[in-house]
Formats: structure tokens, sequence, C-alpha cells
């Protein structure tokens, strides 16, 4: 699927340039793309090594633990493959957390902190476990309380109430993440009736 | 709502400050377990670099080609006739692809029609209940090496094409 879709943006991209003439504008298009890429990976540095330094001490000092603990009633419903107590689920409640407050750069480390850890319980493997696509799926529906870069933007704009969106926010975001979960638990069946 | 921006300013700094105080008092050496962590950053970004070349030269060439324009221009008049209002489709395509241009495309709306008219409301709601959904599957699987995504892409596409709909729908209902 992935490859379809990766081949399938850049040969109708290709097309389309030729259609349009403007293959100019493939060339460059292709490098700044890379470009781009490259740039966001080394502006993660920062926000990887800040907070993975933070989490490590946070985890040392047992911080973890605790989470794990309050996470457990929801987190046997949400991801019955992961053994209780197991670290990952310590990064999963970590991540989402940071994304309900609003605060993207923190949720990623601790989103690929637990991925690690899931890697680690499906033997190292190169393929997504069930308990990936669900994390994943919560993460790409995007549950939050507090939409930060929105709000300043709409002050910038000279919103009379820049915070009004935060309600519809909230509902819309929460529709989405309960969709995101019936229908990565509706594939995950249909992977099971497939036999795969 | 003032205190909510408060809150988000408060937040992140409390929060630092109390895995160090809890570190502290239950005797972690703190800096050198910092450290210790950070480490483990740079190799985690630099493992991000190829799948994120990957995605996004194809997105990039994808966009400026114009397939994107004519794929907003097929769908346009179709969204239109079931009631999406055509303003917000494009940011409603692009907002899985690329998440810099679903900012500017969100800041853009906001400036033409006004952050309180319906269509400034309905841009900061999508935008605020969505995310980049191709960046943050090639971030999450990238830094731990997976190739095989699975059913991922199919959740997370089908996740925020849920999340446009419900935006319209609320903001409708509650602001019109």
């Amino acid at each position: 699927m992935v490859n379809i879709i990766w081949v399938g943006l850049f040969v109708t991209g290709v097309v389309f340039a030729a259609i349009n003439g403007n293959m100019e504008a493939i060339n460059e298009a292709i490098f700044q793309g890379a470009k781009e890429a490259v740039t966001i990976c080394l502006g993660l540095i920062s926000v990887l090594a800040f907070w993975l330094g933070m989490m490590k001490i946070a985890e040392v000092a047992g911080m973890l633990r605790g989470l794990t603990k309050l996470m457990r009633p929801i987190a046997g419903k949400l991801f019955p493959d992961i053994p209780k107590d197991h670290p990952a689920m310590g990064y999963i409640l970590s991540n989402i957390s940071a994304n309900l407050f609003g605060l993207g750069n923190a949720a990623t480390p601790m989103g690929i902190k637990a991925m690690e850890e899931l890697k680690k319980l499906n033997g190292g493997k190169d393929e997504a476990s069930r308990s990936m696509i669900t994390l994943l799926a919560i993460n790409t529906a995007s549950i939050t309380l507090i939409p930060t870069t929105i709000i300043s933007i709409r002050i910038d704009y000279g919103s009379q109430s820049p915070t009004e969106i935060v309600g519809t926010t909230i509902m819309a975001t929460t529709i989405s993440t309960i969709a995101a979960i019936l229908i990565d638990r509706f594939f995950y069946y249909r992977r099971i009736r497939k036999g795969v | 709502m003032a205190w909510l921006t408060t809150v988000s300013l408060w937040i992140i700094p409390l929060f630092i400050a109390l895995i160090l105080v809890v570190g502290t008092l239950r005797r972690v050496p703190t800096y050198e377990t910092f450290v210790d962590g950070a480490k483990e950053g740079f190799n985690m970004a630099v493992s991000i670099i190829p799948y994120l070349v990957g995605m996004y030269v194809a997105i990039s060439v994808f966009r400026e080609s114009g397939a994107m324009e004519a794929l907003i221009g097929v769908i346009e008049p179709v969204l239109s006739f079931i009631g999406f209002p055509s303003e917000i489709v494009p940011l409603a395509l692009i907002r899985p692809l690329s998440g810099t241009g679903a900012l500017g495309m969100t800041t853009d709306l906001i400036s033409t029609y006004g952050a309180d008219s319906f269509i400034g409301r309905l841009a900061s709601t999508m935008q605020g209940s969505t995310d980049t959904t191709f960046y943050v599957l090639t971030v999450y699987f990238g830094a731990v090496g997976i190739k095989k995504v699975g059913d991922a892409l199919k959740v997370g596409l089908f996740a925020d094409f849920v999340g446009v709909i419900a935006s319209v729908i609320i903001v409708t209902l509650v602001f019109l």
C-alpha cells in the first residue's frame, strides 16, 4: 500500500508536469523535498535529545512506572497485546498526555520511545505490530485539549475570542480519535479473518 | 478562556521542574542520566532521514506538478454539492500530506476571511483536530526502522477524513 502510494504520488506528479509543461518545477521539487526532509530531521535532534534526556530521568526516578499503573484500566482494552506493567505503557501514556496538552514536540520523542518498546515486544521485526498501528492511529487523530499553535495564529490575526475554537476542536478531535480506534479494530479483525 | 493560554505557557517548565525535583528526591544522578538519555536523540533523528526524504520528495513532486490542484479541482464540486464549504477543500486535502502546507493555508484562510468568520473558525478547528498523517507515520515508524506499515496509513487517512467531516458538522452546529 505504501509502495503504491509512494510511486503513485511521484509518477502522477511527473505526468501532470508533462501535461502542464512545467518539468522545471519537478526538478526543483525533488531537491526541495529532500532538503526539507533533512532540515526537519536536523531540527528534530534538539527536541529528541532534550526530551529523551528528561524522560530518562523520569524513567530512572520511577515516574513512568507510576504512569503505567494509572494507565492500566484503559490500556488493557486499547492495547491488549502489551503485557501489564510493560514500560511501553508508560511511554504511551506520556505520549497521549503530551498530545492532549498540545505539546507536539514533547509528544514525538515519547511516541518514538513507545514504538521502540513495541518493536522489542514484536521481536524486533521491521513490520508494524497491532499495538503500533493503534498508537499511530491515536496520534494521527491528534487528540488534543489545547490547540496551542492555532490559538496563537488567531491572536496574531486579531481574533475577538482566540480560544472560542477550543470547544469545537475538542469535540472534533474526540470524534476522530474514537473513529481511529474503531477503524483500527476493524482492520485488525479483517487481518485476522484473512489469516495474515 | 485566558487561563488556557496561561496553562499552555506554564505546563512545560513546570513539568520539567517536576521531573527534576522528583528525580533529585529519589536520588537519581539527574545530570548524568539526562546526558545518557539525550545521546539517543541524535541517532534517532538521523535514522528518520531516509524515510522522510523518500516521503517528502514524492509529496513535493505531487504538489508542485499541479497534480494537487487538479485533484482539488475534481473533488471540490463533488464536496460543494453535498454542502461542504469549497474554500476549505484545499486545506482538507493537504492536511494529511504536509504540515507546513496546511498551516500556511490555515493562516491564509484566517487572514482572508477573518479569524472570527465561519471559514476562519472552521479552518482553525480542522487544523487543531487533524494531523499530518504521512509525517507522523514516517517519523514514528522511521525512527525505529519499521518498513512494513501494514494498515497504519489507511487507518490514519480514514481518521483524518472523519476529523474533517466532524469539524464541518460541529462548527456548523455551534457557530451558525
